[in-house]
């Protein structure tokens, strides 16, 4: 055995379960997906091998699509907030001393011990028009009546951060943590005020952890369908609905097979946009 | 209607259904330690039910615990029991295996009309099973099998409304107190948003089949229940009865058997079916044709059509089954805390069975994403 055949052998035996795992597990179904959808739907379920892009005319239909969009919007809306909150948490955290840092990176996970799915009915507990929110304001005689807090977008905006706030706390949190203090120390020194320092010397040298907290976040609150479904009360249907109804209720597995590649080509964009930004700062960073 | 049953925690385990759902095509076939115990109970000469063993799917929590270990010991019949959450899970499973793979499912009485258009389901050989007998002479009169010739009623009941009589004035008689509810109950109403019983309300009001297959009748359904939509607290299939025990909602669309959850925890909660007519749901057993067991299977439903079988079924569900040895054996008291049990089926059976849509399905779906987005 020569040296070249033994950096082979080890070389696949380093690659080989992830090649069998990424065949098995990622490429296999998105294959399987890809197939399904230009099939149609037998009459009693079931799928009828006939070629046809016939599914993709329907997704072309504006009910579909608005579904889509609006599955963006709420997405987005949950990202956008879970940075506001993320990054001020995750600046905190990494700026405490080794020991507490510690302490509070558990105390962001801690909620991943429970299934999400317990702790969302725990929302539907609080927010419901006799739930505790707004029993007690009421008690307190701050409002008269109760808020309409659940069964909304609110509501499902609220439980996607909630649900994926960790995954935002965390990368930022790396990379926070990364940053030398003696970056921002030299921008005041040569004169920027604090807003300034951290919009020119920070928050660029940060953008790989906002980036991929966005992608944690954004990327599973598109595709939830619990949420929407027991905070919105069932009354948005979001893209996520749309795909469970249609293999679970509707037995058309071609069209949720359709509507699954339609999510897969969102978060593909959605990781091309990610791609690029880190690909430009590190062109910036070498220049 | 047959979803998820248990009780109290229903809603978790329907939710959970819901979040496994889609990944949920993995067999979870679970061998009972009843069924263990069975094997050394079964005495030295063995009964005619031999080795045998019967793998059936049905609802979790949708068959007493003591039924199975009883039919064990007694046929020497060994039993795998596996579950599913929905009618469309176990016929996806059904489809991946073509049609084998279990001797028996529990389905609703549409799919099991579904089964047998595709001659998937067994014929029923009613010489096995003498206790056919018990059944009301109206089980055998279900439009999705009339005859029961390929399948077997295991419970029946229809969809009305559930609410809260010490807070809703009067009596609501009609689909328009949900549809177009009163300002006493606006934004205080839940509908089931399944796609039979979502349309149902709608469908009934106008006047039309709950099994309509006509594009203009649809449409005029989905104008209703798109106004509707702004009046609801929320779609709910799950959680309905604790939104009117909680007194978050006071008047909801529900099964029968589960607006009994809600009366269980406060007496004030009623139960009504509409004037202008409801559905009739059946969920029945159905033997699968490439079972090489169909004899075991029919006296398995043999065993269920017995009257104790029956009433354990009510006692577990508060459901009504269609074994009148069973209902007129119940305890007068159980009828009068849910007065559901007490309903002769003749009016059950006025009302409209529901059959497989068929070609039909795509349009529903449709109408039910535009009502629901």
């Amino acid at each position: 055995m020569n040296g070249s055949t033994r950096l082979r052998l080890r070389r696949g035996a380093l690659l080989g379960p992830a090649l069998v795992w990424w065949t098995a597990l990622l490429a296999a179904p998105v294959l399987l997906v890809l197939a399904y959808s230009v099939f149609q739907r037998g009459v009693y379920g079931g799928v009828v091998y006939d070629f046809s892009l016939d599914n993709f005319d329907r997704i072309a239909d504006s009910l579909y699509l608005d579904v889509l969009w609006f599955s963006v919007r709420v997405a987005g809306e949950a990202t956008l907030v879970a940075l506001l909150i993320g990054y001020p948490a995750a600046w905190f955290i990494a700026t405490r001393p080794e020991r507490w840092r510690t302490i509070l990176l558990v105390l962001v996970v801690l909620p991943f011990w429970t299934s999400l799915l317990i702790r969302t009915y725990s929302w539907m507990v609080l927010l419901n028009d006799e739930g505790l929110i707004n029993n007690g304001l009421q008690s307190l005689g701050i409002i008269d009546e109760p808020l309409s807090l659940l069964y909304n977008e609110f509501a499902i905006v609220l439980g996607l951060t909630y649900g994926y706030l960790p995954l935002m706390i965390l990368p930022l949190y790396a990379a926070i943590e990364r940053l030398s203090p003696e970056l921002r120390e030299a921008a005041s020194d040569l004169g920027a005020s604090g807003w300034r320092a951290f919009l020119t010397v920070t928050f660029p040298l940060t953008r790989a952890g906002v980036t991929a907290g966005c992608i944690f976040v954004f990327v599973p609150s598109l595709g939830n369908f619990l949420v929407p479904d027991l905070l919105g009360g069932g009354r948005e249907q979001m893209v996520g609905n749309l795909i469970q109804t249609q293999f679970l209720k509707a037995r058309d597995w071609p069209f949720g097979a359709t509507l699954a590649l339609a999510i897969i080509a969102l978060m593909t964009i959605v990781l091309l946009i990610q791609a690029w930004i880190n690909a430009r700062d590190r062109t910036r960073e070498v220049a | 209607m047959a979803r998820s049953r248990m009780r109290r925690f229903g809603a978790l385990a329907a939710a959970g259904a819901l979040t496994m759902g889609i990944a949920a095509c993995g067999a979870d076939v679970e061998t009972s330690d009843n069924a263990k115990a069975g094997e050394s109970a079964a005495p030295a000469e063995q009964p005619s039910g031999g080795n045998k063993t019967l793998t059936i799917s049905n609802w979790d929590k949708y068959i007493p615990e003591d039924l199975i270990p009883g039919f064990e010991k007694e046929t020497g019949i060994k039993v795998k029991y596996a579950k599913h959450a929905t009618n469309e899970e176990i016929l996806g499973k059904l489809e991946a295996a073509d049609g084998g793979g279990f001797d028996m499912v529990f389905v609703s009485g549409q799919f099991a009309e579904s089964l047998k258009n595709r001659g998937w389901a067994a014929k029923i050989d009613h010489a096995a099973i003498p206790n056919e007998k018990n059944l009301y002479p109206e089980a055998s009169k279900l439009p999705y099998d009339v005859g029961n010739t390929h399948s077997m009623p295991y419970t029946w009941g229809t969809t009305g409304l559930c609410y809260r009589s010490d807070k809703v004035s009067g009596t609501p008689d009609s689909w328009n107190d949900l549809l177009k509810p009163s300002a006493q109950v606006k934004g205080k109403t839940t509908m089931l948003s399944t796609d039979r019983w979502l349309l149902l309300p709608a469908l009934k009001s106008l006047g039309f089949s709950a099994n309509t297959k006509d594009e203009g009748e649809l449409q005029q359904a989905r104008d209703l229940l798109i106004k509707t939509k702004d009046t609801l607290l929320a779609y709910d299939d799950t959680t309905f009865y604790s939104k009117l025990v909680s007194g978050e909602a006071l008047l909801v669309q529900a099964w029968d058997g589960w607006c009994n959850y809600g009366i269980a925890e406060n007496p004030k909660i009623k139960f009504v079916v509409p004037k202008e007519g409801s559905d009739l749901w059946v969920d029945s057993m159905v033997v699968l044709e490439k079972s090489e067991n169909k004899e075991a299977a029919m006296k398995f439903i043999d065993y269920v059509l017995r009257p104790e079988s029956g009433q354990g079924v009510v006692d577990l569900l508060t459901y009504n089954t269609p074994n009148k040895a069973a209902m007129d054996g119940l305890d007068p008291k159980l009828k009068k805390q849910y007065p559901s049990l007490g309903v002769d089926p003749k009016e059950l059976l006025a009302q409209e069975g529901l059959r497989d849509l068929g070609e039909a399905q795509p349009a529903w779906s449709r109408i039910v994403t535009e009502v629901t987005s």
